[in-house]
């Protein structure tokens, strides 16, 4: 609107109090769609703040008929009758340690692989390249039957290695990784190979630290997605004190009645750590996200 | 030069040794053996005997089966389309903000997407709790009395898709969003010079623009939504399961509770070939629109 004022100032009187009452009724069209989009999000994230709060109450306030958005008092009882019920902290001890297992594991072995199918020329080259396009497609939902039976054959059920070894398929990095290693200016290779440094040295000294940032971003959504697995973690494991938090917290099943409080602070300790993650790497995990659905971030 | 490239193979396959070695073992192999377990007898764990098409022929017969792949496709009509028309819709919301503004509604949107499944679903059984949850307000608003969702049969796969696509939008919206900031301000004010409306200005600009982003999310949307397992198998706990039955949860529960590995095998087999079907055919479609 603006811009049609100014490239039009022989417009004259008349046509400058139409475009100023257009665009008045303009912003007061934009004032109403901010606030609909505003309301739309306080809506959408309800849910969530309903469950930070419901496990805030005392369980007698929790089931009340009045809906109350503050707990009449607060208290962070049905936090510690998690921790003295329940195997929490061994959970989140499984899965910590199973989903940085999955996350270093996963991307050392895309970067490197990355590198060789960007930089080298090798026999098997183009079969390698279209063998990890066409897993894309491929639902790895599908293996979970042959899966069991390949980790209780190597007797891995129950294990931090089982858990971990069948999520370790993730196409997707080795093809961002080697989008950015191939835009690496061919210079830096060449200069490289000159001093008669190893691809090792090459691919260590300037290929990754070129790369931190989507290495760091890959690594986060890496790590998110394993911590938020559920039906392989679930499979794997069937003793409580191996299990992950994710899978851990269904099994916090009372059978005396409901106790609403109790399991919400069991799931938002669940949260918990991928939700700061996220808070503190909004940027990392948005860029991450583009990246994996093939759109440039 | 010969020896140089040699040095090259060399380093090559030492760099590719240990992806190439998890790839097959963890990828190619179980493949490989599922399509041969589902030609035989055995269970989960331990051997069995080869029994040729009989597990498949067993299938096409199972009513049970058809019930999966029937709850199977009407979860992904609840959810696919509706999904992405949502995350298209709060996109152009969220795009229109400036600054910390759009940072913090954004993530209001987005937070869901990185919750693990079982919170997912503690939050929303608490939500629609019969007689506590804050959802049953407006259920009784509309059905006339409070209703326990997930445990009535119609209103099963509808509320579990509601609340798939609750935690699943803000992937969408990402891609929606980083779509629409490539499209042109230009064209945009050029149409406003033209003062155009804004149903014009969506119709005619935005959403033919934003179409190859689209097609996108409605594919990843597809593959994923076949996959379903983890809501339907959480929701469904102490009621019957059957009637709302997927399929990964009737391979399942054949591999894991009924112990008929071959037969799961088989079911797994069906699911694959389903899934490389429908992402190959709606490839073509996208593609054949997109040229249009």
């Amino acid at each position: 609107m603006s811009i049609a004022d100014s490239r039009n100032p022989a417009l004259g009187a008349a046509g400058t109090t139409t475009t100023s009452r257009k665009l008045r009724a303009f912003d007061i069209g934009g004032l109403i769609l901010t606030l609909i989009t505003l309301v739309f999000a306080i809506l959408w994230a309800f849910p969530i703040y309903w469950g930070v709060i419901t496990s805030l109450k005392p369980e007698s306030q929790v089931i009340s008929k009045t809906v109350e958005f503050l707990p009449r008092t607060w208290t962070i009882e049905a936090y510690w009758e998690v921790f003295a019920n329940t195997m929490i902290g061994r959970w989140y001890v499984n899965s910590l340690v199973t989903s940085l297992g999955v996350t270093a594991i996963t991307l050392v072995t895309s970067a490197l692989t990355a590198y060789a199918l960007s930089q080298l020329r090798f026999p098997g080259r183009t079969v390698l390249w279209y063998l990890i396009l066409a897993s894309f497609m491929v639902p790895l939902t599908a293996l979970i039957v042959n899966h069991f039976i390949l980790m209780a054959q190597l007797s891995l059920i129950n294990t931090w290695m089982g858990v971990i070894l069948p999520q370790l398929i993730h196409p997707v990095v080795i093809i961002v990784y080697k989008n950015f290693f191939d835009s690496v200016p061919k210079e830096y290779r060449e200069a490289a190979k000159m001093d008669s440094a190893s691809e090792w040295r090459i691919f260590s000294r300037i290929y990754l630290p070129m790369n931190w940032g989507v290495t760091t971003a890959l690594a986060i959504v890496t790590f998110i997605g394993a911590w938020n697995a559920f039906l392989w973690p679930f499979l794997a494991v069937s003793k409580p004190e191996m299990m992950n938090v994710a899978v851990g917290i269904t099994q916090v099943n009372d059978a005396f009645g409901v106790h609403y409080a109790r399991e919400l602070a069991a799931a938002i300790l669940a949260a918990l750590l991928v939700a700061v993650l996220y808070l503190i790497f909004q940027r990392r995990v948005t860029q991450a996200i583009m990246l994996s659905a093939g759109v440039k971030g | 030069m010969i020896r140089d490239q040699r040095r090259e193979w060399v380093a090559a396959y030492l760099l590719i040794l240990p992806f190439v070695l998890i790839y097959g073992v963890l990828f190619l192999w179980p493949t490989v053996q599922m399509v041969y377990l589902s030609f035989t007898d055995a269970p989960l764990i331990g051997p069995g005997k080869w029994i040729g098409i009989e597990n498949y022929v067993e299938m096409f017969d199972d009513r049970r089966f058809w019930t999966s792949v029937r709850n199977t496709g009407y979860f992904v009509a609840l959810t696919v389309i509706p999904n992405t028309l949502i995350g298209l819709a709060i996109a152009m919301m969220v795009s229109r903000l400036k600054g910390w503004q759009q940072s913090v509604i954004l993530a209001m949107f987005f937070l869901p997407y990185i919750l693990p499944v079982s919170v997912v679903y503690r939050i929303w059984n608490w939500m629609f709790d019969l007689q506590f949850g804050i959802m049953q307000h407006p259920i009784a608003l509309i059905l006339g009395k409070p209703t326990p969702v997930f445990r009535t049969q119609w209103l099963f796969m509808p509320s579990v898709a509601f609340v798939t696509i609750w935690w699943t939008c803000g992937f969408n919206i990402l891609l929606f969003l980083s779509g629409l900031r490539s499209i042109s301000t230009d064209i945009y004010e050029a149409a406003a010079l033209d003062n155009a409306s804004r149903w014009t200005i969506f119709r005619r600009i935005t959403w033919p623009l934003i179409w190859p982003v689209t097609a996108l999310v409605l594919t990843i949307q597809l593959i994923l939504q076949l996959k379903i397992f983890d809501q339907v198998y959480l929701f469904v706990q102490g009621g019957r399961p059957d009637p709302s039955m997927v399929m990964v949860q009737y391979i399942y529960s054949q591999a894991f509770q009924k112990n008929e590995g071959g037969y799961a095998a088989a079911i797994s087999v069906a699911l694959f070939v389903i899934v490389i079907v429908v992402s190959l055919l709606q490839f073509q479609f996208l593609r054949a629109r997109g040229e249009k």
